[in-house]
């Protein structure tokens, strides 16, 4: 082992920070332009990046923004795949002082025309100055944005002139205090939020999550995480990049297809720390065949961090069994909570201790909203809470309750967070901004409690089904559904079910149905699944079509979520399908 | 029964949790929002064990295996 001196990564708390993410470009090209940046694996093999190259390729981006009247400050938004296309054209924007912006790309699943209204109006909303897509999708593009007033050119990959020189730009410098880019708060109907960071707060995040994790300069960050979401931007992609440590990277279709390759490229390049949401727990453990566990090797790794979307104890207890014949430490597995609006992290467990998990009696919990430690002889039953660990340096956390007032330890309220990561604003969306905001502190929504000064993470306060890592909101799929011809309109309600097996939530919705003969049932089905993944990428798994008056409604006449779903749950549960 | 049945018959109870769905032969899985990516794996884990047949994660996209028909034969070319 390398005495910790040498070792320290350049972003670090106890050290002045770069005023901005382009001058520490300028850093990294003058220390270590040799150093490799990107190992790019893909089903066709792999590539091997150094730094110098990483940002040449990005200055050819930024030349070809310029040409097209691109300045410092203009939205640029990237609808490319997850490719080598797509690093090098958010550097290119971040070289000009230009705002880059990653939007989910087109899959196979998603209806193109609802794809490209959601691109239209975030163009509109937005103002964005550019796209940058390729030469295939020019056309279909073109032909949406024609009505877009202001909009300047769509710029197509095979554009870019090779050659390009980092150093042309690097005398470029913004100001600490603006957008480096937008990340987008992720949702099931387009983007909705533009997230605002400041090149400041990115920094500082850098820094203090840094910290938290321990991080040095011969860790090995390998991820498979999309780019358009927090968790693959920040730590699977600005962060490797920025603090100069190797990032091993592959696409999330990629890894979907085939889990295990993500286990042999932290074998071959010694990997450390791999970030990844709950469900992939469950994937990796239960769904590898034995015939790609042979010889595998991962006793190279530091931490595994949960992050994105609740955290189970039990699928951190099957993947932990699964590993530890292939050499996973014991105390590998961790927690991170963690949201774009705070560029990333919040906080981060098990770095300096073992991994808590707090049993606590489920009456208290579910009847007074609070937390009380189990004894022993709880005769309602215990529930394991996942700590999400302490906060970050520099970062605040409280729960508090209705009335923004904070709560002693053990209740469980709202959190609400202060840090100097936090954003600037939504874009082009004060009114939100100033909602979210309440004297300096930022509320979450999620719900919660503190315990010896760790974060547990108990729900959500507005309902929101999280599918994979995927925010997913109800009222989206019940107003898909209801639309299809013959659903009595107003008349669905959808909810997340938790899978155990798959260790993440399945989309359920209801709807009530005028006929009930067997091909109008079939027509539904088909259609509501169809319309659901063309909408949302997401599957919905139970599609329960009732008959006139089954759904529940309240007093004042809404459709009752919960209600619904406990009657939902019970008759499922009788007939053998959960 | 016949493969397809069996298929059919696991696709929708497990799957889609609804053995009353009328699933098609051609009808599309992945791009129907039938099947996700995930539950690919335990259709693939299903025709291992069911009929001994092996089908590479690579194998399973839309181009492939997107219909009860589609798998059907492959499983039967390589039975």
């Amino acid at each position: 082992m390398t005495a910790p001196s040498t070792t320290h990564v350049p972003i670090r708390l106890d050290h002045p920070l770069p005023e901005t993410l382009n001058a520490q470009i300028r850093y990294l090209l003058e220390t270590q332009p040799d150093a490799t940046a990107l190992y790019f694996i893909t089903p066709d093999g792999e590539q091997v990046i150094s730094t110098r190259a990483f940002f040449e390729h990005a200055a050819e981006v930024a030349h070809a923004l310029r040409q097209n009247g691109i300045q410092a400050g203009d939205l640029v938004v990237l609808v490319l795949e997850h490719s080598l296309d797509v690093l090098y054209s958010f550097w290119g924007a971040i070289l000009l002082g230009a705002v880059p912006s990653i939007f989910p790309f087109l899959t196979e699943k998603l209806d193109p025309d609802r794809y490209f209204e959601s691109l239209h109006a975030l163009v509109e909303r937005s103002g964005v100055r550019l796209i940058i897509t390729y030469p295939a999708l020019y056309h279909p593009l073109n032909s949406v944005l024609v009505d877009v007033e202001g909009m300047l050119p769509i710029l197509v990959t095979d554009a870019l002139t090779p050659g390009g020189d980092p150093d042309e730009f690097l005398t470029y410098t913004p100001t600490a205090e603006s957008t480096a880019f937008l990340q987008h708060s992720s949702g099931s109907t387009g983007l909705q939020k533009g997230v605002m960071l400041s090149h400041r707060a990115v920094l500082n995040q850098l820094a203090g999550y840094s910290a938290a994790i321990r991080l040095q300069a011969d860790d090995v960050i390998c991820s498979w995480l999309p780019l358009y979401h927090d968790m693959g931007l920040i730590a699977g992609f600005i962060m490797p990049l920025m603090q100069g440590i190797p990032l091993v990277l592959m696409s999330p279709f990629y890894w979907v297809r085939a889990p295990h390759i993500l286990l042999h490229a932290i074998q071959k390049y010694r990997g450390t720390l791999c970030w990844l949401p709950n469900f992939a727990y469950n994937l990796l453990a239960t769904r590898v065949r034995d015939v790609h566990l042979e010889n595998l090797d991962l006793s190279s790794m530091r931490a595994f961090i949960n992050c994105s979307e609740p955290v189970r104890a039990d699928s951190h207890q099957i993947f932990q069994e699964k590993y530890a014949a292939y050499g996973l430490a014991v105390d590998a597995l961790t927690v991170s909570y963690a949201m774009a609006e705070n560029t990333f992290a919040v906080t981060q467990s098990g770095m300096d201790g073992p991994q808590k998990y707090d049993r606590i009696q489920r009456r208290p919990f579910q009847e007074q909203n609070r937390a009380v430690p189990a004894n022993g002889s709880d005769a309602d039953g215990v529930l394991v809470m996942v700590s999400c660990g302490k906060p970050i340096p520099n970062c605040e956390v409280r729960v508090v309750d209705g009335d923004k007032k904070p709560l002693p330890e053990r209740h469980i309220g709202e959190i609400a967070l202060r840090s100097d990561s936090m954003l600037t604003g939504y874009y082009h969306q004060a009114e939100i901004s100033a909602q979210a905001l309440h004297e300096g502190w930022y509320l979450t929504g999620d719900l919660g409690y503190m315990a010896e000064g760790e974060v547990y993470v108990t729900g959500r306060k507005k309902d929101l089904i999280i599918v994979g890592g995927k925010n997913i909101y109800p009222q989206d799929i019940e107003a898909i559904v209801s639309q299809i011809d013959g659903v009595k309109d107003g008349r669905t309600v959808a909810f997340g079910v938790f899978n155990d097996k798959l260790g993440t939530e399945d989309i359920a919705v209801i709807a009530e149905i005028t006929q009930d003969d067997e091909e109008t049932q079939g027509r539904i089905q088909r259609e509501a699944r169809q319309r659901i993944v063309q909408a949302t990428d997401v599957n919905a798994r139970f599609v329960h079509l009732v008959g006139p008056k089954w759904l529940i409604k309240t007093s004042s006449g809404k459709i009752a979520r919960n209600a619904n779903r406990e009657k939902f749950l019970q008759e499922m549960a009788a007939e053998g399908l959960l | 029964m016949d493969i397809r049945q069996e298929l059919k018959t696991f696709i929708t109870k497990e799957i889609m949790r609804n053995p009353k769905y009328p699933l098609k032969d051609v009808e599309p899985l992945i791009s129907g929002g039938l099947i996700d990516s995930f539950s690919l794996v335990e259709v693939q884990l299903f025709i291992e064990k069911k009929f001994g047949v092996w089908i590479d994660d690579m194998e399973m996209t839309v181009a492939t295996c997107n219909t009860v028909d589609d798998i059907a034969k492959l499983i039967e070319a390589r039975q």
